[in-house]
């Protein structure tokens, strides 16, 4: 500190000490690589080494050559950039594979491979919706979360380089699980599959990730705290913690890709679900509110409809979400009591869920125009009515006698897609569009149009996918409890399975639309970076007073 | 200890829970609704708009 360069710019902290501890890392990975007798550990350590070695090498040619620079007095918006291509990356590549395990469920015969058995239903469904929650749903959460923090603070992220070994650990974290289902490397729990060591290395980058935001709101210029980061920061908190404990587990060997949860039986069940619950309910539910409650007002150029309404919102959210995991338990082991507690409490989100939405929705008051010019805000509007079409489907499902004729059908997987397409996918894509012309400086996206037919085709995509849904879920509900007059069960499993096929076709068509719109999007984001940029200052129209002096 | 049984518990942690949850719900709403608050909370519903570059 006491001779800073003239330039005012350095490498950022902490990049030579990455530097030795991707070397050191690098060295143990491939040592353990070749000590153990497992194949499945070896592939996975030889993962981890190569991107050990890979960021070594980054770090090595950067700092040498000048180009790894940190300039305390802009934003890190590099990383939010990174963000942003890696958020749609791994969108194409989540949505993908779900249309392909649809079209496995549509077309066993053709999209069945005995031979590959990587490619086999139970190993590509994990893949699926690892990619599109934690991969895509995930990098929208860390890059909007970056911008988000930063802007509202008014400070640069803390840590130096830290926000880089955030970004890049991330993503080694989702290559070391998805490699690691297709091999069959998996502890089995539903949204937490990774084995033993892939959760130790996502618990260090999540750390990583929570310092760096609590660093940044720490050292902020601006008193008040604004209500996204709360909203963002209750998800990295949570998650934090979820992951901790769901995850606990006892290796077979330290060289061994095998592990076995603390847990057994019914305790085994409510942690799971209260990790599986509250997954939903502060990765794709909190986190994503933040968005909402940044880039709608930024958007449509309008304060947030009730900033009150806003903390009663948050506060209400966080305490009631946690305790309704149980309502996965019904008519199980569970104690009858704690499967009735989940449910009241799944009711009474009702009321936060509401409010939350009238709370988006209305924000728009004074600017109702703009979602018949600007798609993107019809795309967030969308999204936000979603978000009260699944959180209120979600609450009716967890009623015991509902959850009787919903559970275990796919009208399940149509309430999960309403939220996960309509809510959290709409909602990322809007604060995307929004993103990409600030990023890089653009005076707007490339095209217009290709954002219309983006939303449209989605839209239509979404529509086709839960209707789909809701018919084979309560046929297959209403199938599975039908009794002969002789007090048989009246149709075999497998008659309840071909029964639905036109139904998995339906649903295949409306995931194809739904990735065809992310791919038009990724086609228009690309475009929008090659633009030549803007001159910041031509963007900023003439104040008022001098127009009319 | 023959005081500490299951139903004991469940009893404590299912009453003692619905009068902790309905003191914590009053203290967030007496938090968002304090008059006094008024002003800080019409800035922040405003700071999306207000964001500029660093310097």
């Amino acid at each position: 500190m006491s001779a800073p360069p003239p330039s005012n710019d350095a490498a950022p902290p902490g990049a030579a000490v990455l530097l030795i501890i991707s070397v050191v890392s690098a060295f143990l990975a491939i040592m353990g690589a070749g000590l153990t007798s497992d194949p499945i550990f070896r592939l996975q350590a030889e993962t981890f080494a190569l991107a050990c070695v890979l960021a070594a090498f980054a770090l090595n040619a950067g700092l040498s050559s000048g180009t790894l620079l940190h300039h305390p007095d802009r934003y890190s918006d590099g990383v939010i950039k990174a963000g942003v291509i890696a958020t749609l990356f791994w969108a194409a590549a989540g949505l993908l594979v779900g249309v392909v395990i649809a079209a496995q469920l549509s077309w066993p015969r053709i999209f069945y491979f005995p031979e590959l058995g990587f490619l086999n239903f139970g190993r590509l469904r994990p893949l699926h919706t690892s990619a599109v929650i934690f991969a895509f749903g995930g990098n929208a959460l860390i890059a909007t979360s970056f911008w988000v923090v930063q802007r509202t603070c008014k400070a640069k992220l803390a840590g130096g380089i830290a926000p880089w070994f955030v970004f890049w650990g991330y993503q080694l974290f989702i290559v070391l699980a998805a490699t690691g289902y297709l091999m069959g490397a998996t502890s089995g729990k539903e949204y937490s599959e990774p084995e033993w060591y892939t959760d130790l290395w996502l618990t260090i980058v999540w750390v990583a990730y929570l310092l760096v935001f609590l660093g940044t709101i720490w050292k902020r210029k601006e008193p008040h705290i604004y209500v996204a980061n709360w909203f963002y920061l209750a998800m990295i908190v949570t998650i934090a913690l979820l992951h901790l404990v769901n995850n606990a587990a006892v290796p077979v060997g330290l060289l061994n890709h095998k592990s076995y949860g603390v847990f057994s039986g019914v305790q085994d069940a409510l942690v799971q679900w209260w990790y599986g619950h509250n997954a939903v309910g502060f990765f794709l539910t909190a986190g994503f509110l933040a968005m909402m409650y940044y880039f709608v007002p930024k958007r449509v150029e309008r304060p947030v409809f009730s900033y009150r309404l806003s903390i009663v919102h948050f506060w209400a959210l966080i305490f009631i979400y946690i305790w309704a995991g149980p309502h996965h338990l019904h008519y199980t082991a569970l104690p009858q009591w704690a499967q009735t507690l989940g449910m009241t409490f799944s009711i009474m989100l009702w009321m936060p869920s509401w409010g939350g939405m009238i709370n988006g929705l209305m924000t728009l008051s004074g600017a109702w125009d703009k979602l018949r010019t600007d798609p993107v805000v019809r795309m967030m509007v969308v999204s936000i009515a979603f978000y009260g079409m699944s959180t209120f489907e979600g609450p009716v499902m967890s009623i015991r006698a509902v959850n009787a004729l919903s559970h275990y059908t796919d009208w399940t997987i149509g309430h999960v897609h309403s939220g996960a397409l309509g809510w959290v996918g709409f909602i990322s894509f809007g604060a995307i569009y929004c993103l990409v012309p600030w990023l890089w400086k653009k005076k707007a996206m490339y095209s217009n149009k290709l954002i219309e037919w983006h939303f449209w085709i989605a839209t239509t995509g979404i529509l086709l996918y839960i209707a789909a849904m809701w018919v084979s879920g309560i046929m297959e509900g209403l199938m599975w409890r039908e009794y002969t007059p002789q007090g048989f069960l009246a149709y075999s499993f497998i008659e309840t399975v071909s029964a639905k096929h036109i139904e998995n076709i339906i649903r295949t068509v409306g995931g194809l639309m739904y990735l065809s719109g992310a791919l038009i999007m990724i086609v228009n984001v690309w475009r929008t970076i090659l633009m030549p940029s803007e001159a910041v200052s031509e963007q900023t129209p003439a104040p008022l007073a001098t127009a009319i002096a | 200890m023959s005081g500490l049984t299951y139903e004991t518990v469940a009893r404590f942690a299912q009453q003692g829970g619905l009068i902790y949850f309905g003191l914590i719900f009053l203290a967030g709403v007496a938090y968002a609704l304090w008059p006094s608050r008024k002003a800080e909370f019409q800035h922040a519903a405003r700071m999306p708009l207000e964001d500029e570059e660093l310097l």
